[in-house]
């Protein structure tokens, strides 16, 4: 990536024709610790790897649930991801107040993707550095699962995994998520695990503290599995021996401050 | 009421203040609807009163929205043709947004609901009460936003003379030739009774997985021979006016 002059505006094209400024915050996601989404044709599984300052602090929260039906996996700037998050519980809000029915979250996600153009548009605005996986539930066309990015696409996936080392994670659901439509609830949470623990850093493995799993669906209201109810699932884990297997690469987390 | 007055300067130009809805108009009367074995179904007449005067004989008072929704209205004409303005833009809507999601009865009730409430909040209601009916599914909204949902629903004198009929003969199996008789005995019933109703009706019915269909208009039969019309006021002829 080349360092120039026409870097330091949004508004400034790069002679090759790419906006910097949203490329670089681009970078903020890939900095981001791991999460993972996936989805068979009832549920959809977010799981998420949480990063610690040191280890006396807590580990910063991922996961947050949107409305009884959906929810997102952060990657990048919590700070910015905490205010489209609000964002999006209002209009969830609102929109069962009007219509008395959830959000579709096709509909939610299309006008996140506005917003999220429009920072790139603006002389007085910055891009959001944050991406999200959206898992949802809509009761008339199922499971849904999203990814969104600081330049404003939105795109619907099947499984996919976004932040630091993620490539490990997409490897793996790659290979596997062509048996994902009939997959059971909690086996689609075993391949969540499994994709997240290829995640983790160099000697580290998933554990019942910096990992955190979400699942949303059919009869199921989003619920957060964390702490002691996922080590259920991590035990089951650890039995197949499919923990610490990290992909390795040790060194610096970037700058975990700001950025979980 | 202030009044108006009239100057040749600009400057000197005097408005009335903006006003709230005092009162109806162009009123229509009561709808009627029911559920039955295979979907829903609503009957209205089509008249539109100017007061005591049956002015509009071919008043459409039950409107499809979208393809899966029927809405009945009474009250005054001008404010359904308001919502059915706002019902249509947000039907296109649906169209336009292209995520395969397409508005239900409920939602519509939903959102009737809020505009009613709101309007009347600011002291400016939309003067209807409404049915809307779509699959498995039938509810009221009125000009103060109250809702409610039941089996069968009736606004202005049908939820006087012909609730206790439907009470009385309603089934949840119905068929939709006993669903159909059963509103036309009820319009029949309030065609005798309420001053400001006509014998022109038409039934709308949104069947199980089919899309909403309103009837053309058609005359219900009546028969005014019986006991019940001829008035004895003491013996005289007539009615007992003079």
């Amino acid at each position: 990536m080349f360092r120039n002059q026409y870097d330091t505006d949004v508004t400034v094209w790069s002679p090759e024709g790419r906006l910097l400024q949203v490329e670089y915050a681009m970078e903020s996601v890939k900095q981001g610790s791991a999460c993972v989404g996936l989805r068979s044709s009832n549920y959809v599984v977010i799981g998420a790897l949480k990063r610690s300052v040191n280890e006396m602090s807590s580990h910063q929260k991922k996961i947050m649930e949107i409305d009884s039906h959906m929810g997102i996996a952060i990657a990048g700037l919590t700070a910015d991801a905490r205010s489209l998050a609000k964002w999006m519980r209002n209009e969830c809000l609102n929109h069962k107040y009007v219509y008395g029915e959830s959000m579709p979250s096709k509909r939610l996600c299309d006008d996140l993707a506005d917003r999220h153009q429009r920072t790139t548009q603006t002389y007085v605005r910055r891009p959001y550095g944050v991406g999200l996986l959206v898992g949802a539930y809509d009761e008339a066309t199922g499971p849904h699962l999203y990814q969104t990015c600081p330049s404003g696409n939105v795109y619907e996936y099947f499984a996919t995994s976004i932040g630091a080392r993620s490539q490990s994670a997409k490897t793996y659901l790659e290979k596997h998520y062509e048996g994902f439509d009939n997959t059971e609830k909690d086996e689609l949470i075993m391949h969540a695990l499994r994709a997240l623990s290829g995640c983790v850093q160099g000697d580290g493995e998933l554990n019942k503290d910096n990992g955190s799993i979400a699942v949303v669906g059919k009869d199921q209201k989003f619920i957060l599995i964390e702490n002691d109810e996922l080590s259920v699932y991590l035990d089951k884990l650890d039995v197949e021996g499919g923990n610490g297997e990290g992909e390795g690469e040790g060194g610096n987390d970037g700058d975990a401050m700001e950025e979980s | 009421m202030s009044t108006l007055s009239f100057s040749l300067d600009p400057s000197a130009a005097q408005t009335t203040p903006s006003q709230r809805t005092q009162y109806p108009i162009v009123t229509g009367t009561s709808v009627v609807g029911l559920k039955y074995k295979g979907g829903v179904m609503l009957a209205a007449d089509t008249l539109c009163s100017y007061g005591s005067m049956a002015k509009y004989k071919d008043a459409r008072r039950i409107r499809t929205v979208g393809t899966n929704t029927i809405i009945g209205a009474s009250g005054e004409y001008s404010d359904f043709q308001s919502i059915m303005d706002t019902l249509e833009g947000h039907t296109q809507d649906d169209v336009n947004y292209d995520d395969g999601h397409k508005s239900d009865a409920k939602s519509i009730h939903s959102y009737l609901r809020a505009i009613m409430y709101q309007r009347r909040s600011k002291m400016n209601p939309l003067w209807n009460d409404l049915v809307i009916a779509g699959s498995g599914f039938l509810g009221y909204v009125d000009k103060i936003g109250t809702t409610y949902e039941d089996d069968f629903i009736a606004t202005g004198f049908g939820s006087y003379l012909a609730i206790p009929i439907l009470r009385s003969k309603w089934r949840p199996d119905l068929t939709e030739g006993e669903a159909r008789a059963l509103l036309e005995d009820c319009l029949r019933v309030l065609f005798y009774r309420d001053c400001r109703a006509l014998n022109r009706i038409q039934i709308a019915k949104v069947a199980e997985g089919e899309t909403g269909v309103v009837s053309e208009p058609y005359e219900l039969e009546t028969n005014w021979e019986g006991a019940g019309f001829e008035s004895t006021k003491g013996g005289m002829e007539g009615d007992g006016g003079w």
